[in-house]
This record gives structure tokens, sequence and C-alpha cells, in this order.
């Protein structure tokens, strides 16, 4: 695999995981609460979006999963 | 009191909360991903703050924290919910608990695959550790530059966060064998809350928002987390639960 191929694999790895829309809801959690700023202090917000988006994520893995398909965690896993 | 005992004193502490901070991210990252890379981040992330102040010096002060507070908290919060939310799937038993020799065999076999194969290195774990350090690090820098620049006692603030890296690096070196022993799986749990945390912490900080208590809001964040995932897990196993009963019963 070539060297710009493995960072990038690396980076996608490391930042976005098995869970895109995870990664893309948390993000999306950060800028709302950034463009709430000026305006409040809304350091509620961030937390219990993030909360939402585990939430959503958990349960989606679940469903995917079904009952009794837990396998050995891959290599490298967290 | 002395101004000068004063100004030890503020730099000491306000130095210890950042390496509090920083040193959580390193333990975490020892315990679960090796040492070695932990060690190795924590050193790069030194040498290059070393590089950074023999550079810039007071100029520091210029450097956007806020901006690096949203990198370093949008990355940690990104990295942290991946994590916990293993967790919490193992936990709740749909994900199968960590088997390090069944991963071994399967890493051996996949050789190549991965970058730890490739190269011996654990990035995961060192730009973990990496990032903490040179952040909550660069904060120490503008405690000192801050505290002594006021009072043009440079080096009695240097000497202030020196004495608050001997005593939090002292308290680490303690610690980490003690928390090696805690069982991989809990421990990984736990890592997950707290990187989830400080990401939700210093990406909230870094956007604007002044979390109530200031840094004392931390433990607050950690004890939610703490509760949304104890929840989950709960959910989890409560269902599972409810399937092999219906299965059982059909």
């Amino acid at each position: 695999m070539g060297l710009l191929r493995r960072v990038g694999r690396f980076w996608y790895d490391f930042l976005i995981g098995d869970d895109w829309l995870a990664a893309i809801g948390v993000l999306a959690a950060l800028g709302l609460t950034a463009a709430l700023t000026d305006a409040h202090n809304p350091w509620w917000l961030l937390p219990v979006a993030v909360a939402g988006v585990l939430t959503m994520s958990v349960r989606r893995a679940a469903r995917a999963a079904g009952p009794g398909h837990a396998e050995i965690a891959p290599p490298g896993d967290t | 009191m002395t101004p000068e005992v004063l100004l030890v004193l503020g730099a000491f502490l306000a130095s210890s909360v950042e390496m509090v901070e920083a040193l959580t991210i390193v333990l975490a990252v020892g315990v679960t991903r090796g040492w070695r890379p932990a060690m190795i981040g924590v050193g790069a992330a030194c040498a290059t703050l070393a590089v950074l102040v023999a550079a810039l010096g007071p100029a520091l002060t210029q450097i956007p924290l806020s901006a690096l507070r949203v990198f370093v908290g949008a990355v940690l919060l990104v990295f942290g919910l991946q994590w916990l939310r293993k967790a919490i799937l193992r936990a709740g038993g749909v994900r199968a608990l960590h088997d390090e020799d069944a991963i071994y065999a399967r890493e051996v076999a996949l050789s190549g695959e991965k970058e730890t194969a490739a190269t011996g290195m654990d990035w995961y774990g060192f730009t973990l550790s990496f990032k903490g350090v040179l952040l909550e690090g660069l904060e120490v820098v503008l405690i000192v530059v801050s505290f002594g620049s006021t009072g043009g006692h440079l080096g009695l603030a240097a000497a202030g966060a020196a004495a608050a890296l001997l005593v939090v690096g002292g308290v680490g070196a303690l610690v980490h064998r003690p928390l090696s022993r805690v069982p991989e799986n809990s421990m990984k749990f736990v890592v997950g809350i707290m990187l989830t945390s400080f990401g939700v912490f210093w990406g909230g900080e870094g956007v604007g928002v002044s979390w109530p208590g200031s840094d004392l809001a931390l433990l607050g964040v950690i004890g939610f987390f703490a509760l949304v995932a104890l929840v989950l897990v709960t959910d989890l196993r409560r269902r599972a639960a409810l399937t092999s009963r219906v299965t059982s019963g059909a």
C-alpha cells in the first residue's frame, strides 16, 4: 500500500472509524454551538447533542448486529 | 505572603490544572494502547513545545488558542465517541469483549495491513498523547508568560510551573502501575468517557462556550457521559435479555 494511501487510511480510521454519521453529527453539533455562542452561552447544547448522537449510533449498531451476533473485536480495534 | 510567593503559587496551581488534564490523556493512552506510543507522543510534544518557545518566546501569546482548542477538541470528540460507542456495545453484549490473543493471531495473519504491523508504531496512541500534551503544554507556556511578564518575574513563574511538572509527573509515575492492573475492557470504558468529555469541554471552549464553574465543569461533563453510557449499557442488556426470553419461549 502506498504511503499516501496508508496515511489517508490512518486519518480516516482515526477520525471517522466505522460510523461516519456519528462523526458528522458531532461536528454539526460543534458548528451549531459555535453559531449560537454570539447571542447566547449554549454550554448545555454540545453535551446533550453528543449524547443524542451516541445514543443513535449505539442503537443503530445494536440493530445491525441483531441478537447473539457478538464477534471478536477486529485487529487494532479500540 | 509576599507577591513573589503568590506568583509562584499561582503559576504552580494554574499549571497543575493543565498538567493534570494532559496526564489524564497520557495515562489513558498508556494503559489502553501501550506506554511506548504514549511516551513517544509526550516526548515529541515536549520537543515541539521547546522549539516553539525557543523560536517565538513571548510572541507565543499571539497563537490563536481558541482555534487550536476547536481542532484538538473536535478530533478528541470524534475519536472519543468511537471509543465510547465500542465500549458500550461491548459492555452491553452486542460486541464481544476485547480478546487480545485472538486479535494478535488475526493481526499476524493480516500483517502488512495495519500501521502497527508495518512500522512497529501505534500512531493512534502517539497522536492522542501528542495532541493532549501539546495543547496543555501550550497553555502552561501561556500561563508562565502571562504570570511572569505582568510582574517581570518570568523565572519565578517558570519555577512554579516546573514544580507543578515535578508533582504531577510524580503522581503519574506512582499511579500508572496500579492503573495497568485494571481490566482492559473496564479501562477502555472509562477512557471512552474521558476522551469524549475532554473533547466536549475543549471543543466547547474553543467555539466560545463559557462553562459554568470554569475548569470544574469538566467533572460535570465526565459525570454526565458516565451516566449516559451506563444507561445505554443497561438498555442494551435489558433488550438482549428480553430477546433471549422471547427466543427461548418460542
